[in-house]
């Protein structure tokens, strides 16, 4: 697959000297579902703004279908819709107005069908005419999303679309993600969620003080990086563990009410089954069982770790 | 390629509020107009002799005008593109392919169109007081038309300095009201002492009003050319500031 855009050593230094992008290198492929993973402050924001024309960049290049996106900003904007991550919408417009500006400002032709058709796939269609300010969060987000694609765009940026959604939104978000890749379209998605990366995407990369740290096969990074512990609890504390157990990778906390298991994800034995049967086996009194994935912040000890 | 979809519907968005509100956007205009006849044109007027051989309630209506035609202008123009800048919506013009040109052509248009619309207004509703007839009617529309859009693009530049509303209202509170009531809107120079004719010689809303005043009777406190230069000098200076704003980034973008 070809890369649609195209970053090279691109920084970012705010006016207020603040570094939040460093020296990133990315190539977004054609067609593909790319989440950018990190946490608050890593640059997420920063960086799909530059691409989309709301932030200079400070230094290095970035091309969208092998166009510049300062010099040939016309033909690069054209292409791309962004739904950004705060609920920025007028007040005083009505719903089919306000996506009907956007795709105006985009300088395409008119076409309520198209409009409809719009708001019909993302339920909006009974608010037409009701002015933005009445709608609630959701609904909002549903509009935001209307004005970035009101002027077809080949690559959509969603900048933490799932922050404050509920769950029918976000069923219907990954519906209309996935109906958007089946025409073509590229999707470039933020988020702080391990799990949202995971449920959608196909390639993820992970940004952390404005340096993109690792890009990768959601698979494969899941893989590498992914850590799960299983939790057993107990009814009574157990005041030590029970020596069959001890060729695994267990530990007792110390209250001796949880028993945790620390598994690596890629490795296939891992011995969940005889974890489990050596604890029932014994003398211990299950209460409960969870299982935790490491987190974010794990994966980028270990990223951090690795470089 | 210029983008005009794009000039045309941010120039109707801008003006979708004033058309929301027309009721209030001619009910004011009128209501002050009003107002002001009642004030200086029946009351203080009727002491008032004639100036320069015209009624002071006829005198007044050119000022009159400019006073809310420089007001309007400035505080639609800036609380255009501060709005956006405000709620964030902003990011939506920043990232469609339009250039600050083309922005600044919808917003400074309809902020211009607004004030002409108004003009418009106070004159009608002058007509309802006095016999108003416009000896130049050509250069009353020039005077206008230039007035508005100088002082919509003067407006357009305060509303992307301004960070916060203190900053947006401050120009056009302490600055332009002062100057318009000194500026021979409500007199003629020839009236006040020597030396403050001298000083209002510096205050460049007298070149206007009394360029305008001109094109209604024929009368003015400084020659029509030199009010003509006036008006295109500021108008030039405006897009001066513009075009190096744009230059230097233009504090929309960070
Ligand atoms: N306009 C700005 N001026 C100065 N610093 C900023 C500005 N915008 C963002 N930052 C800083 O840049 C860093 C990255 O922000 P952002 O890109 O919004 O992160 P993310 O989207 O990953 O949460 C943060 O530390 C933030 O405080
Ligand atoms: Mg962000």
């Amino acid at each position: 697959m070809s890369s649609i855009v195209s970053i090279k050593d691109l920084s970012k230094t705010y006016n207020s000297g603040f570094e939040a992008l460093k020296n990133i290198n990315l190539d977004i492929k054609k067609g593909e579902i790319l989440a950018l993973l990190g946490p608050n402050g890593a640059g997420k924001t920063t960086l799909i703004s530059t691409i989309c024309g709301i932030v200079s960049p400070t230094s290095g290049t970035v091309t969208v279908d092998g166009s510049d996106i300062i010099t040939d900003f016309r033909k690069t904007r054209q292409m791309i819709g962004l739904v950004p991550q705060e609920l920025t919408l007028g007040a005083f417009e009505q719903v089919f107005q306000t996506v009907s500006f956007s795709r105006g400002l985009f300088g395409c032709k008119q076409d309520d069908d198209y409009i409809n058709q719009l708001l019909k796939d993302l339920s909006l269609d009974d608010k037409k005419d009701i002015e933005v300010r009445a709608l609630s969060g959701g609904m909002k987000r549903r509009v935001l999303i209307a004005k970035a694609l009101s002027h077809e765009p080949q690559i959509l940026f969603l900048d933490e679309p799932t922050a404050g959604v509920d769950v029918e939104l976000r069923k219907d978000m990954w519906k209309i993600v996935r109906q958007l890749q089946d025409k073509g379209v590229t999707i470039i998605l933020t988020t702080h969620y391990i799990e949202e990366a995971e449920e959608i995407a196909e390639r993820v990369g992970v940004i952390n003080n404005g340096e993109l740290l690792v890009v990768e096969k959601k698979e494969l990074l899941m893989e590498n990086f992914g850590k799960k512990q299983l939790v057993i609890e107990l009814r009574e504390a157990a005041k030590e563990i029970p020596h069959t157990l001890h060729k695994h990778n267990v530990e007792l906390t110390d209250d001796g009410l949880n028993i945790s298991y620390t598994y690596d994800t890629t490795n296939e034995g891992s011995n969940i089954q005889e974890v489990l049967k050596e604890v029932s086996d014994s003398e211990l009194l299950l209460k409960d069982i969870k299982i935790n994935q490491s987190s974010l912040e794990d994966i980028f000890v270990d990223l951090v770790k690795l470089k | 390629m210029m983008n005009f979809r794009a000039i045309k519907v941010i120039y109707l968005h801008e003006m979708l509020r004033f058309w929301q509100t027309l009721f209030q956007s001619i009910a004011s205009p009128i209501l002050s107009t009003a107002l002001y006849f009642v004030v200086f044109g029946a009351a203080i007027g009727s002491r008032i002799s004639n100036v320069e051989g015209v009624s002071y309630g006829l005198f007044i209506i050119p000022g009159l005008t400019m006073l809310s035609v420089l007001t309007q202008s400035i505080s639609n123009a800036s609380f255009g593109i501060f709005f956006p800048k405000f709620t964030g919506t902003i990011y939506e013009i920043l990232s469609a392919p339009i250039s600050f040109y083309e922005a600044l052509i919808g917003f400074v248009g309809a902020a211009a169109s607004k004030s002409l619309f108004l003009a418009a207004i106070i004159l009608i509703t002058a007509t309802f007081f006095v016999d108003l007839n416009v000896a130049h009617p050509f250069w009353m529309l020039a005077f206008l038309i230039l007035t508005c859009v100088a002082f919509s693009l003067f407006g357009f530049i305060i509303g992307l300095w301004a960070e916060n509303f203190e900053k947006l209202q401050i120009v056009p509170l302490l600055i332009i009201t002062p100057l318009v009531f000194l500026g021979g809107s409500f007199y003629s120079i020839s009236m006040l002492p020597p030396l403050w004719q001298k000083v209002t010689l510096f205050n460049p809303v007298l070149y206007l009003v009394s360029g305008f005043r001109w094109s209604f009777f024929e009368i003015s406190d400084v020659s029509v050319g030199i009010s003509l230069l006036m008006v295109i000098v500021f108008l030039s200076a405006c897009i001066g500031v513009v075009a190096w704003i744009f230059k230097s980034g233009y504090k929309l973008r960070q």
